[in-house]
């Protein structure tokens, strides 16, 4: 297996805060890879630093063996790469459905072809992919209507619908009804398994990235302090520590 | 389309073809009618589709002006020799010189201020809110002072031009028929834009435009199309009123930023930004209400018309048609897609 992104080195500070140093960590291509830490450790920011939101202080970080260090939003979101936010981002005066369609892939779409209307297989993709997350009773409702846990799913869909190769996801079970957190986590691994996208998800709730990640990452103090399996970091005294306070 | 939307086409239509006719003392009144409802259209393009509010959409019309008249006048005679204030030559044009002068006039207006649009676009873009709109606001009233200085156009005496070569009644005809054909042409356009892709991405660029740098949009490119088909219709309407005023000079009549330049902005906000009709909407009831209190309220004409913008934007935020939608949802289609999605809401949850 490959690493579809590789990050060496990465440090950011904001004025006097170190919120990323020295970071270095590999997402395999096709796996959930995990980013955990306490508040304020700096996981956002790292986001933040691969898709290009803010210039890095140092480093290097690649997607599909390609340097993106220096390029804009924008043009990482069209190589496949592709991010939700933390305080989730939908088109709140559109419906389900107009979000979905906004949302298609414009990397593959030719600057002439934004001249046509939408086809009926893209209305029928949006309404699959709203249907795939639980919102298809809800897909004629303005999406600022929503509860903030349907704006999450929401974004998840438009993601979705973007095809994306990889997809780094802040916290997707954040606001969500803890009963239906299952269905999301199963939802999370069909679209690792039945539609090839590499997942890279930062998550607070333990039990959620236990069940869901190959390999996990743990942030403190915006250092990498523990890398390994949901096993290796269940037991790692230091992460342990890190979590209770201790550290 | 319904049979109600048909029958509203209908009305419309033939007002449109018939006004001259039936109001034959208003047919220049009827065309600056046509040009508010274009400056409104062009300016909720960017203004209520794609959330930049330019202040500076004037410097089009009036760039639109000087480029259809130098056009016209090159074309057939010298153009420094011919704006000299000094000179007692007099310069005639034959009919045919008359209208192939107007004809590329207006449409060279219109391709110069696209590309116009590019170039300031590329450097303003970058601007968001009122820093954009003081941005381009900026751009426009530096336009009219270079312009007043440059003697080649004029300077600032502005520029005269050739008269309509027919009956003036006719003439007035003509230039209605050519405000009414653009606006037209712009409104069917847009009908059918606000439908596409590329519609929806300019909403999406208004709605939350990180979100749709982050979604891989490429919005300057959006950004750009969008202003630059603005300024094409906007420079072709300036060309028009330079052929219909005959004389026009920089600062009151071209780069008019404090009267049409902000009478376009009122249109839109009384009609309701970011629809289609309420710029049209807009610009009629606005010319409505400039008509009757410059001819009846005279020396208290601009008190009204600030009442009337302080009103609007104080009660009226979204406008008519945005009061229409919050009374009449029914008539959008807003209520239909509400209600069964409430409804199924209300079994699903
Ligand atoms: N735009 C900013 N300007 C200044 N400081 C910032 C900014 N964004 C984050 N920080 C600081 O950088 C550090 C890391 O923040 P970051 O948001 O990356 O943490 P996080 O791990 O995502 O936390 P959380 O779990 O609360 O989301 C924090 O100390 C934070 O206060
Ligand atoms: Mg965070």
């Amino acid at each position: 297996m490959s690493s579809i992104i590789e990050i060496r080195n990465v440090s950011k500070n904001y004025g006097g805060v170190v919120a990323n140093k020295a970071i270095s960590l590999d997402v395999e291509q096709g796996t959930i890879t995990g980013l955990i830490g306490p508040n304020g450790s700096g996981k956002t920011t790292l986001f933040n630093s691969i898709v290009g939101y803010h210039p890095i202080d140092s480093g290097s970080i690649c997607f599909e063996d390609r340097e993106i260090s220096h390029i804009q939003v924008q043009d990482i979101a069209r190589l496949g790469l592709i991010r939700t936010f933390q305080q989730t981002r939908i088109y709140k005066a559109m419906n389900c459905v107009e979000n979905m369609l906004i949302s298609l892939p414009h990397r593959k779409m030719r600057f002439l072809e934004a001249f046509s209307r939408n086809s009926a297989t893209d209305f029928e993709n949006a309404d699959r992919l709203l249907e795939f997350v639980g919102l298809y009773e809800k897909r004629f409702l303005m999406a600022g209507s929503l509860s903030f846990g349907q704006q999450k799913l929401l974004e998840f869909a438009m993601a979705l619908m973007n095809e994306p190769k990889t997809l780094l996801l802040d916290e997707p079970t954040a606001g969500i009804n803890p009963t239906l957190i299952n269905g999301l986590i199963d939802r999370l691994l069909r679209a690792n398994r039945e539609f090839g996208i590499t997942l890279f998800v930062i998550e607070h709730n333990m039990r959620v990235i236990m069940n869901l990640a190959q390999k996990i990452y743990c942030l403190a103090h915006g250092e990498l302090l523990a890398q390994g399996t949901p096993g290796d970091i269940q037991n790692d005294q230091r992460v342990i520590d890190a979590y209770l306070g201790a550290h | 389309m319904n049979s109600g939307k048909f029958i509203l086409y209908t009305v419309v239509v033939l007002f449109t073809l018939l006004a001259p006719f039936i109001m034959p003392d208003f047919k220049t009144q009827l065309a600056t009618l046509w040009l508010m409802i274009i400056v409104a259209l062009t300016w909720d393009m960017t203004g209520g589709q794609m959330g930049y509010n330019s202040l500076g959409n004037i410097f089009f019309y009036g760039t639109g002006m000087y480029v259809a008249a130098v056009i016209c006048i090159a074309l057939t005679h010298d153009v420094g020799a011919y704006t000299n204030a000094f000179s007692d030559q007099v310069y005639v044009f034959s009919n045919a010189e008359y209208f192939t002068g107007v004809m590329i006039g207006i449409l060279g207006a219109g391709v110069f201020c696209s590309v116009c649009a590019l170039i300031i676009g590329y450097l303003t873009f970058g601007l968001r809110g009122p820093y954009f709109a003081i941005g381009t606001l900026g751009v426009a009233i530096a336009a009219g002072e270079l312009v007043s200085n440059w003697d080649w156009v004029g300077g600032g005496q502005g520029i005269s031009l050739p008269v309509f070569p027919y009956d003036l009644e006719l003439g007035k005809i003509f230039f209605y028929v050519l405000f009414a054909a653009t606006g037209v042409l712009l409104f069917i356009f847009l009908r059918w834009l606000y439908t596409t892709r590329f519609g929806a991405a300019i909403n999406a660029i208004r709605d939350d435009e990180e979100k749709a740098e982050a979604m891989g949009i490429h919005t300057l490119r959006y950004k750009l199309t969008t202003w630059s088909i603005a300024a094409f219709f906007i420079g072709v309407v300036g060309g028009i009123s330079a052929f219909q005023l005959i004389h026009f000079e920089p600062l009151e009549t071209a780069y008019q930023t404090i009267n049409l330049g902000i009478f376009m902005v009122v249109c839109v906000l009384l009609g309701g930004k970011g629809t289609l009709w309420g710029p049209v909407i807009g610009a009629i009831v606005f010319h409505l209400f400039k008509e009757v209190t410059w001819n009846y309220l005279l020396g208290w004409q601009w008190v009204a018309l600030g009442a009337l913008i302080v009103i609007t934007v104080v009660y009226f935020r979204d406008g008519i048609m945005g009061w229409l939608m919050s009374v009449r949802p029914e008539w959008f289609g807003i209520r239909v897609e509400k209600k069964s999605g409430e409804a199924m809401g209300e079994a699903g949850t």
